[in-house]
């Protein structure tokens, strides 16, 4: 276990070491926010205020998912592992007495809390001081605050979990470009990334519970800003808890079918 | 000369068995490691050049089978230092990357300290110490320092140990200087020196250097070679090398096996390597002395370019 803490640990150490890119993604993403705020504000005007999200739970909503942006993005996924698995050099990693799948998922679960833990303090402080609409608000409740960092929890669990499969994929195939391309579009758009998901229609929201996308960002995210309230949660908290089962056990077979055939490339 | 040929010999049996008593009974010479008989085939896609061909190879692909290894044996002692010699392609890395557990053969066994290297890879792994001279082990964005701490939380390696052999280490390959910059501000030589030293922070048994002085100048193999002479002084650690550079076998082996086309050829003493170069040698040759000339020529006759 300290093994994996020290992984983890190490990535927050090295994450950290980037101040310039903190600097320059803070002004993205405030930007971003502002840009998303006046966009829905566009929308709830031209629709004469009847969304399937009330306007300050959106707000809220866009400036959580820009705060802990890099919890959840799977487009930016470490690409050093990526490397390692193309180039040959995870001939290292598998000459250390660790299993390199918790080694990797404590490698990426450190790269995203360090990198989150540094972005989303100054993004938040942003958000708590804009003009009155496009203000950030508090949790409507403690409990519900409590309740949010358990979903986040899982939610992170759940697209680690997810990476991890797209990694173990590219033990397959000699590009990791496809799988990566097809996988991390799909969840951007379907965990609710782009557009919330209660602005999706009825049917493929319906569609989207049976799937693992659901239940990332989505979850914590509503339930801190209230749209997702009282009897709601506890299926849902289930389902997270499901789906995190799957994709790790999902994950871990793929590895050790992979760890019998890998086939180190270069000299 | 031990056998020149790597047909499963009822001799190379006999050393198995005994290595594997020797072992049981806990004996100090025992054979370290025994491989026998392995096999290993790489599946390659080949075609023909241009776009048509390309195309083609969309739908139907030719494949031809490479046999990296065929049918090698050899057993190596405790406390040795042995040179694995080839050119290009002639299974010398595939054979460490069995050694060390990253690669399994297809057929044959393989028996270090009377463990299979790829069962159980992870409790293996814990006494081999492996550096592949063109692959980094250490992070690149941060000091060498805290690669280091990795690897002993990595190694489950206690606190007052690491201390004893960082400052070891540290002093031995000079790297007061170099523990706290990042890996990426390193030149060649200090990051291979940092590299050697992360291999051995866990006191391997055995330790695997895959071509460990390439692009080094002058003195940094120097440095590199004069280490690991005294780290098997020191430790007793068997040491298994890959390289192209002869003078590093000369340095620091005292027996060479020489592979090529994926069998082994040749396993003796330097000397004997050059008796059989001598033995090759026609008529209209030079008599060149210096090793590179010697080997190329043996390469040649051998043909196993």
């Amino acid at each position: 276990m300290y093994t994996y803490y020290s992984f983890f640990k190490l990535r927050f150490a090295t994450g950290m070491q980037y101040r310039m890119a903190s600097v320059t993604a803070l002004t993205t993403q405030l930007i971003w926010g502002i840009m998303e705020c006046l966009a829905y504000r566009a929308i709830a005007e031209a629709s004469g205020g009847s969304l399937p999200m009330d306007y300050t739970s959106i707000v809220t909503y866009i400036w959580l998912k820009e705060a802990l942006l890099v919890l959840f993005n799977t487009w930016a996924a470490d690409n050093d592992l990526f490397g390692m698995i193309t180039s040959g050099d995870i001939a290292y990693e598998l000459c250390r007495p660790v299993s390199i799948y918790s080694m990797w998922f404590s490698r990426i679960t450190g790269a995203r809390t360090a990198e989150a833990v540094m972005r989303c303090i100054p993004v938040l402080l942003g958000a708590f001081l804009m003009p009155k609409p496009y203000r950030m608000t508090l949790p409507v409740s403690g409990v519900s605050f409590l309740l949010f960092l358990l979903t986040l929890f899982l939610a992170l669990g759940i697209t680690v979990t997810f990476c991890m499969i797209v990694y173990m994929l590219c033990f397959y195939t000699i590009s990791p470009q496809g799988w990566r391309m097809v996988l991390t579009g799909a969840v951007d758009f379907l965990s609710g990334n782009i557009i919330p998901l209660p602005f999706f229609p009825e049917k493929y929201r319906f569609l989207l519970e049976f799937s693992p996308f659901t239940y990332m960002q989505n979850i914590p995210f509503r339930i801190y800003s209230g749209d997702l309230a009282g009897a709601e949660i506890a299926p849902c908290i289930a389902k997270q808890i499901l789906w995190l089962v799957i994709l790790l056990s999902g994950g871990v077979v793929l590895w050790k079918l992979a760890e019998k055939r890998i086939v180190l490339q270069g000299g | 000369m031990r056998n020149r040929q790597s047909q499963t010999s009822i001799s190379d049996r006999m050393e198995y068995w005994l290595s594997k008593a020797c072992f049981l009974a806990g004996k100090e010479e025992f054979q370290l490691i025994v491989f026998q008989d392995v096999c290993k085939t790489y599946r390659v896609a080949r075609r023909e050049a241009g776009f048509v061909n390309a195309a083609k190879s969309l739908f139907k692909r030719e494949y031809c089978m490479i046999h990296a290894i065929n049918h090698i044996s050899f057993s190596i002692n405790d406390g040795e230092m042995v040179g694995l010699l080839g050119p290009n392609g002639a299974g010398k890395s595939s054979t460490i990357k069995i050694l060390s557990g990253i690669l399994t053969p297809d057929s044959g066994t393989c028996l270090v300290n009377g463990q299979t290297p790829w069962k159980n890879r992870k409790a293996y792994v814990q006494q081999i110490g492996v550096v592949f001279g063109q692959r980094s082990q250490l992070w690149w964005d941060i000091p060498v320092i805290d690669s280091f701490g990795l690897l002993q939380a990595i190694y489950s390696i206690p606190a007052s140990k690491y201390r004893d052999k960082l400052d070891e280490l540290t002093q031995l390959l000079h790297l007061e200087e170099l523990l706290r910059t990042p890996t990426r501000q390193l030149s060649l030589g200090q990051r291979m020196r940092c590299e050697i030293a992360a291999s051995l922070l866990h006191e391997p048994k055995l330790l695997f250097l895959d071509e460990p002085t390439i692009g080094l100048d002058a003195v940094s193999k120097i440095a590199v070679r004069d280490f690991i002479k005294k780290i098997n002084e020191e430790h007793k650690t068997t040491v298994i090398l890959t390289t192209h550079d002869m003078q590093d076998i000369e340095a620091i082996t005292n027996r060479v096996i020489l592979i090529g086309r994926g069998r082994k050829l040749i396993d003796g003493t330097l000397d004997d390597l050059r008796l059989e170069a001598d033995s090759l040698t026609t008529q209209n040759d030079t008599g060149e002395t210096d090793l590179d000339h010697i080997m190329a020529g043996l390469y040649e006759k051998l043909n196993i370019l």
